[in-house]
Order: C-alpha cells, then sequence, then structure tokens
C-alpha cells in the first residue's frame, strides 16, 4: 500500500498547491458575478460553469478549498495539542486527577455542541469581516473538538504510565515535567499523529455543516460547505454533472488523508 | 334498432371517450400539506395547513373570489354594513343543512361569534374583529332569517373579514366537524394523511343544477420534502402543487411547460430596512446614516431590483414598488413605479449628505467609512443570494456590506428585543388585501413597525403623516376615501423608504392536466380556490 500513500501525499501536495496559487490560476475572482451568464455551462471562460450568481465555479472551488484545507488542519492541531494536554496529564497522574478530567471530559461530550457553536455564533458581533469569521469558526471547532481525542490519549498515557521503562525512569530520578516531556510524550506521537489526520476531514464536515446550516463562512468567501450546499435536493445536479466537482474533490482529499496515516498510526 | 345502437355508441364516446374534458363527477384529487394541520377548529386555524382543511371544509358567509377578489355571497345571499362600520347584518340562505344532517339557522351564526370572540379561546380569526377591548360583541338573530352582529367599534373592511370565519354548528353532536364547506373531514391519520370526503348537502349548484363538487374526495398527504413532492407530480400521483419556488418551477417547465402556472406578481414581497430605534447600541454615526431619508434612498437606488428578480428568482418575481403589490388590484397605487437602479443618482444623493468617495471607498462627513452588515435568517438561500447580490451592487458606491445568516430565534431577538443589528432583510408573507392588515405595520406605536416599534409619539414627521392617515382610512366606510389616503401612505412610504422593497414573488404553481377548471391565481389558495368547480378527467375520476 506503499504506492498509494505516495500517490496520497502528492494528490495532496498537488490541491495545497493549486489553491495557494489561486490567485495565479483562478480565472476571475471568487466574489465576481457575471450576471449576463448565471448557471452556465463549462466554456473556456469559466472551465467549471458559473453558479447561480454568476460566480466562476472553478475560482470559487479553488479558494473554497484554500479556505477549508488550510484552516482545517490548523484546527485539528489546536484540538490535538488539547486533547495531549489534558488526556496527557490526567493519564499521567492517574487517581482523582484522572476521575476528575475525564469527568469534565464527558460532560464535555454530552454537550450539544452543534447548538452551543450555533449560539455561540449568533453572539459573535455582526460586523465581522468574511476572513475573520472563517477563522472565528474554525477556532471553535478546534476549542470544542478536543474531547474526544482526549480520553483516547488519557487511556494510552495511563498504559505508558504504569511501564517499565518509566518505572525505570523514576528510579533514576526523573520526575514531574521532565518525566512528561521527555518519556511520555515522545511515546505519544503516534497516537496524537493519528488524532491529528482523523480531526482534519471531521472539521472539513463539520464546517460542511454548518455551511448547510447557513452559519459557517460568511460570502461572498466560498468554502467547501458553501460550494456543497448547491447540491441540496437530489434533482438539482441531474444533467449538471460539472456541479459535483467540489464533491468529488471532498472525498478524495478526504480518502487521501486516511491514505496517509500508515498502519501503526491508525487507531485501533 | 339501429337507433338503439347509435346511442349506445354515443354514450360510449362520451362516457369512456379519450380526450373528455367536461367537468366530471367523481374521482379522488390528490395533494400534498407542507405539515400536519396543528387543528382541525376552524376558529383555531393560524398555519397554513389548518386554513387549507378549512378552506375546504368550512362554509363561510361571505367568499372573496380570488380571481376578481371581489366579495361574493356564500352562506349570506346578501349583507348591509351600517352603523359607521360597528353593525353588519345578513340574510341568510334558508334550508341549508350541515354535513352531519342538523340544520343551518342564524343561531349558528351567532354560535360561532359567541365562541369566535371568546377571550379564553384566543382565535387567530377572532383578533381581526377585536377592534376595541372595551365591550362585547352583540349578535342579534333577527326574522326572516337575518343576524345582526354589532362591534364596539368600527371595523373597516368588515365584511371581507368573514371570508376567513367558517360557521361552526350550534347544536351539532359532531361540533366543529359538522361542516357547510364542500367537503368534511372523513378520515385523519395523524402524520400520514387525511381525506376529506364530498359534503351532499352542501348548497352550491353549477349553472346546470348539479350538485357541487363534482370531485367525490380529497386526499391530503402530508409531505414535507419537497423534491418527494416533486416526483410524486411527476408520477401523476398528485394532481398539483399549490405554492412553488422559483427552482421547483422551473424544473416543471423543463419537465412539462403545461403543468407550469405563473399567475404573476404576489401579495409577498421581500425588503430590507435599517435600523432606525433610537436607543439601539449602534454608534452616533450609524444611526445619522440610517435616519437620513437620502441615505435610504441612495442605497435603493443602487440595488438592482431587475437583476435580483431575473438572477435570483429565475425571472418569476417583479422588481417591488412599495408595500402592496401590484397583485392587489383595488389598492396599489398605480401612480407610483419601482425606483431605478441608478448608482450616478445614488452617489449624487449621498453627497447631499456629506458623504464621499475616497479610493473607492464610500466616507461619511466625519471620515467613518461605510460598513455596515445585513442579517437574513439561515437556511433561505433565496435571501442569502439576494444579500450577496445587494453586497456586491452596494460595492459599486463604495459601501462595505457584510452579509450575516442567522437562525430564525435569533435574528427575532435582534430586530425585536435587543435592536442589535444594522440592517435586515426578511419578507413579508401576506395574505390580506384590506390595509388594516397593515396597521400593525405602519402605525408607529406598533410592535411590528420594524425599523423603529412601539413608538410613544412618532419619531419622525412623516411616521406621524402616515399614523394620521392609516387611522382616516380606517375609520371611514366611503372606499373612495380610503383609497385616497391609503394612496398617500404608499407615496410617503416610497418617498422615505423606511422598508427598502425589493421584489415581489411571483405566484407559482404545477396543475397537473388531469385537474380541469383549475385557473391558479395570486391569492391564497392559488389552485383550489375554485375547489368545488374543480373536476378530473374521466379516467383519472373512474381509476381512483
Amino acid at each position: 500500500m506503499k504506492w498509494a500513500r505516495t500517490t496520497a501525499i502528492v494528490f495532496l501536495l498537488a490541491v495545497c498547491a493549486a489553491c495557494l496559487l489561486a490567485n495565479v490560476i483562478a480565472p476571475a475572482s471568487y466574489a465576481r458575478q457575471f450576471r449576463e451568464q448565471p448557471n452556465a455551462s463549462p466554456s473556456r471562460q469559466h472551465p467549471l460553469g458559473t453558479d447561480d450568481l454568476g460566480r466562476d465555479r472553478f475560482s470559487r472551488l479553488l479558494y473554497g478549498t484554500r479556505v477549508s484545507l488550510l484552516l482545517a488542519p490548523a484546527a485539528a492541531l489546536l484540538t490535538s495539542l488539547l486533547a495531549a494536554l489534558v488526556g496527557g496529564i490526567a493519564g499521567f497522574a492517574g487517581g482523582w486527577v484522572e476521575r476528575s478530567v475525564m469527568a469534565g471530559t464527558d460532560l464535555f461530550l454530552s454537550l450539544p455542541w452543534l447548538f452551543l457553536l450555533i449560539t455561540v455564533r449568533a453572539l459573535l458581533p455582526l460586523n465581522v469581516s468574511p476572513i475573520l469569521s472563517v477563522l472565528i469558526t474554525f477556532a471553535m471547532l478546534g476549542c470544542l473538538g478536543w474531547a474526544g481525542a482526549a480520553r483516547i490519549i488519557c487511556a494510552d498515557a495511563r498504559v505508558l504510565a504504569q511501564s517499565d521503562f518509566i518505572l525505570l525512569a523514576r528510579a533514576s530520578g526523573s520526575n514531574g515535567f521532565r518525566l512528561l516531556w521527555r518519556h511520555l510524550v515522545p511515546n505519544l506521537k503516534p497516537v496524537l499523529y493519528a488524532q491529528f489526520w482523523i480531526s482534519v476531514p471531521v472539521f472539513i464536515l463539520t464546517e460542511d455543516n454548518l455551511g448547510i446550516l447557513g452559519l459557517g463562512v460568511a460570502e461572498p468567501l466560498p468554502s467547501w460547505g458553501s460550494l456543497l450546499r448547491e447540491l441540496e435536493g437530489f434533482s438539482t445536479v441531474s444533467g449538471q454533472a460539472w456541479q459535483l466537482a467540489p464533491l468529488i474533490l471532498f472525498i478524495l482529499v478526504v480518502s487521501s488523508f486516511h491514505l496517509v496515516l500508515t498502519k501503526e498510526e491508525l487507531p485501533v | 334498432m339501429k337507433k338503439l345502437l347509435t346511442s349506445f355508441v354515443l354514450f360510449t364516446l362520451i362516457a369512456f371517450g379519450p380526450g373528455r374534458v367536461m367537468a366530471q363527477s367523481g374521482g379522488e384529487l390528490h395533494f400534498c400539506l407542507r405539515s400536519e394541520p396543528k387543528t382541525l377548529n376552524p376558529l383555531l386555524a393560524a398555519d397554513d395547513a389548518s386554513e387549507t382543511i378549512r378552506y375546504l371544509t368550512g362554509g363561510v358567509l361571505v367568499r372573496v373570489n380570488r380571481l376578481t377578489q371581489e366579495l361574493e355571497p356564500a352562506l349570506a345571499t346578501s349583507w348591509t354594513v351600517t352603523n359607521g362600520g360597528k353593525t353588519i347584518t345578513f340574510e341568510l340562505r334558508e334550508g341549508l343543512r350541515f354535513s352531519d344532517g342538523t340544520p343551518f339557522s342564524a343561531g349558528d351564526v351567532a354560535f360561532t361569534m359567541q365562541q369566535l370572540m371568546d377571550p379564553a379561546l384566543h382565535s387567530p380569526t377572532g383578533d381581526a374583529f377585536r377592534s376595541s377591548e372595551a365591550a362585547k360583541v352583540e349578535t342579534q338573530v333577527l326574522p326572516k332569517n337575518q343576524v345582526r352582529i354589532t362591534f364596539p367599534a368600527p371595523i373597516a373592511g368588515l365584511d371581507r373579514l368573514f371570508d376567513q370565519v367558517a360557521i361552526m354548528s350550534s347544536k351539532s353532536a359532531q361540533k366543529e366537524m359538522a361542516v357547510l364547506g364542500p367537503y368534511y373531514v372523513g378520515e385523519n391519520k395523524a402524520g400520514s394523511y387525511l381525506i376529506l370526503k364530498r359534503n351532499s348537502n352542501y348548497w352550491e349548484k353549477d349553472p346546470a343544477g348539479r350538485p357541487l363538487p363534482y370531485i367525490e374526495s380529497v386526499r391530503l398527504d402530508i409531505q414535507q420534502n419537497r423534491d418527494l413532492e416533486m416526483l410524486r407530480l411527476t408520477r401523476g400521483e398528485i394532481h398539483f402543487i399549490n405554492s412553488l419556488d422559483a427552482e421547483y418551477f422551473d424544473k416543471v417547465v423543463a419537465q412539462d411547460p403545461s403543468m407550469a402556472h405563473d399567475a404573476g406578481a404576489s401579495l409577498d414581497s421581500e425588503q430590507m430596512w435599517f435600523n432606525q430605534v433610537a436607543n439601539s447600541p449602534l454608534p452616533p454615526y450609524k444611526k445619522a446614516w440610517f435616519t437620513s431619508t437620502n441615505f435610504r434612498r441612495a442605497l435603493s437606488e443602487a440595488i438592482n431590483r431587475e437583476d435580483l428578480a431575473r438572477i435570483v428568482f429565475h425571472g418569476h418575481a417583479r422588481p417591488a414598488v412599495g408595500l402592496v403589490s401590484p397583485a392587489n388590484k383595488f389598492w396599489f397605487n398605480a401612480k407610483l413605479e419601482a425606483h431605478p437602479f441608478d448608482q450616478k443618482s445614488a452617489l449624487e444623493r449621498l453627497a447631499q449628505d456629506g458623504f464621499h468617495l475616497q479610493d473607492g471607498v464610500l466616507r461619511d462627513r466625519g471620515g467613518h467609512a461605510v460598513e455596515f452588515s445585513v442579517i437574513t435568517n439561515s437556511g433561505n438561500k433565496y435571501r442569502e443570494r439576494m444579500a450577496t447580490m445587494i453586497q456586491q451592487d452596494l460595492s459599486g458606491i463604495g459601501i462595505k456590506l457584510n452579509v450575516v445568516t442567522l437562525d430564525f430565534p435569533s435574528l427575532i431577538e435582534r430586530i425585536s428585543r435587543t435592536f442589535d443589528y444594522e440592517a435586515c432583510l426578511l419578507g413579508l408573507v401576506n395574505d390580506e388585501l384590506d390595509p388594516n392588515a397593515q396597521m400593525t405595520v405602519w402605525l408607529s406605536s406598533a410592535d411590528s413597525h420594524q425599523w423603529n416599534p412601539s413608538q410613544k409619539t412618532p419619531a419622525t414627521a412623516w411616521e406621524a403623516d402616515i399614523d394620521k392617515l392609516m387611522r382616516a382610512q380606517a375609520s371611514t366606510l366611503d372606499p373612495k376615501k380610503r383609497k385616497e389616503d391609503f394612496d398617500k401612505v404608499q407615496e410617503i412610504a416610497w418617498q422615505q423608504e423606511p422598508f427598502i422593497y425589493l421584489v415581489n414573488k411571483n405566484a407559482l404553481s404545477a396543475v397537473s392536466p388531469a385537474l380541469h377548471n383549475a385557473h391558479p391565481v395570486v391569492l391564497r389558495p392559488q389552485v383550489y380556490w375554485n375547489i368545488d368547480r374543480l373536476s378530473l378527467t374521466g379516467e383519472v375520476a373512474r381509476n381512483r
């Protein structure tokens, strides 16, 4: 399966390069409305046609991919760090600390956080730019997504804390932060990587869901959420296969993320 | 023998021949409700589904003809409004019976009015008659099958309000299930379907003397999913879709143009307004923008309504003129026209208030860049698209518009309680033709006076003028005088633009060729307003 992993990495790099070079590649601004050509079919001027407002679909796909693909990993990194901090300390300390932290984590998991996101979004100031709006959305996703990963990391840290090499390190005089940083964290890396890669598509999907609820990225900035929203209704895309491009790209990217994980990194 | 054979052939051709289009009795009409009716009590109907059941089953004293928009006799053969609009006297038809056979009398009208005005019932239909809380409504049963209803205060357009009042039986053991309309509820499978059966006691007959309605029963399937509703129409499982949005309408046109009906501009409007509430948490310079007539007029001129109608609604909408849609034949002020798209004129108006363009950015006298947000409800793609188009239009005069979609409760909280918003884009669903229905919007003291609600005294001179004119039109029975007053209200609203009216959506529907005598109109219910005269083709009627 090495070839598949290599192909996935190359594909992800190509997609990242394309969206980073969107300013050069895109035939038009993602916001420009060609009002005389709404819902146009693919043409030389518009390789993927235009949307309902006459905006170039290809340009919107490039910029939307940039938004979702760059911010989702950032949110996943934030989540992984928070999960490592909370889960690692709880698992390493054990006893009442672990029980208290895990009780808090369970409580956090039980919150209907989609509604919480909607509420938080509604409480935010109205005059925020689309860029700031998307940053806030992904920051919220990053801050709220750590609990599940924290439980996994806590369980792993607990096993490690009771292992022979930690016992040996303690006997050698290591304690506190040094024990955590030098011995525990390096051994938690595989599970942290796995959590990171799993979180990326989860956040992309969550942003899509928020977009479908109209609460994701503000217009006119595109994201995969807003692009996938155009596929609402099974009869919408009949006879307009090019509208499926964002969905196909999304599936390929999410599949590639999973292929990138090595066998050892995949969670049991 | 030859004559007999010829008669038989003729009978066969008439009865079973292809392409038969004359009114055919029998059959079952199928269509969908988007939700389950919340009540079958006609006095409590407030949601679309309950109102549909009320329309199909309820017998009313007078009926607004949805095609001509004129009031026509129904259970009452004639009526007179007297006492300055406080009293209405109906002369009732004789010999009528409810669906269960109970005789209809003036006592039933008195009973219905008593129920309707009972404060404990909280009837939404009754609210329209509550012009004063001072005294009770008096109903007198008079000789010659007449009934007189006296209200404590005058009600303009009183007679038209009775179009919504389904008469209930005071004697029937079936209570509200005994009806005087063309159908009665035969079966109600909660969450799934309702079957309405033909009321054999229905009073009306066609010009040939045949009893109405023609169709034997109506099956109403509860179907929330619009895609499935469309699929069922194309498969011939339902006979019509009463109200379609532009996107689905175009799909019907693509599949079978003969099924698509665009009745023209409806009474519904889409509009945008600015927050003019004095104690809102907006900075003073923004309050100054929003309370400036020039600012509002300029922004109105900078919005391309033609493009909104053409692109967002696929051409199935008209640029809106003002608070009354041209579909409202009597009350629309025909002197007014939609504000034209003219960004040059918009900039000139803004210049009068000290706004100026600097590096492509519009700034006010104090140098503040003109940037504000517009909120709309999430999930409504038409409004989101309109907001996005307005965003581009306003960027043409250097204004930065931020589009914010909020869930509906949050939006309502902001526009009606905290007033923490700058501009809002919403629509108004309007069923009523009479301007009295708009009193709750246009009186400055009203809660629904959205741009600045519940004012103790009018904040501006033009709002005081509108108050005066709205009260004047409501206090007279002379239609000409009322029209003059309401025309002036429309002119003031057109000049001041507290609401920037954007478009009037068209009334769109889809009707199967199997359904005859359907003439979709702009007023609700668009397709089945003449339900008693609809018929199905012979084949369909027999198969059902």
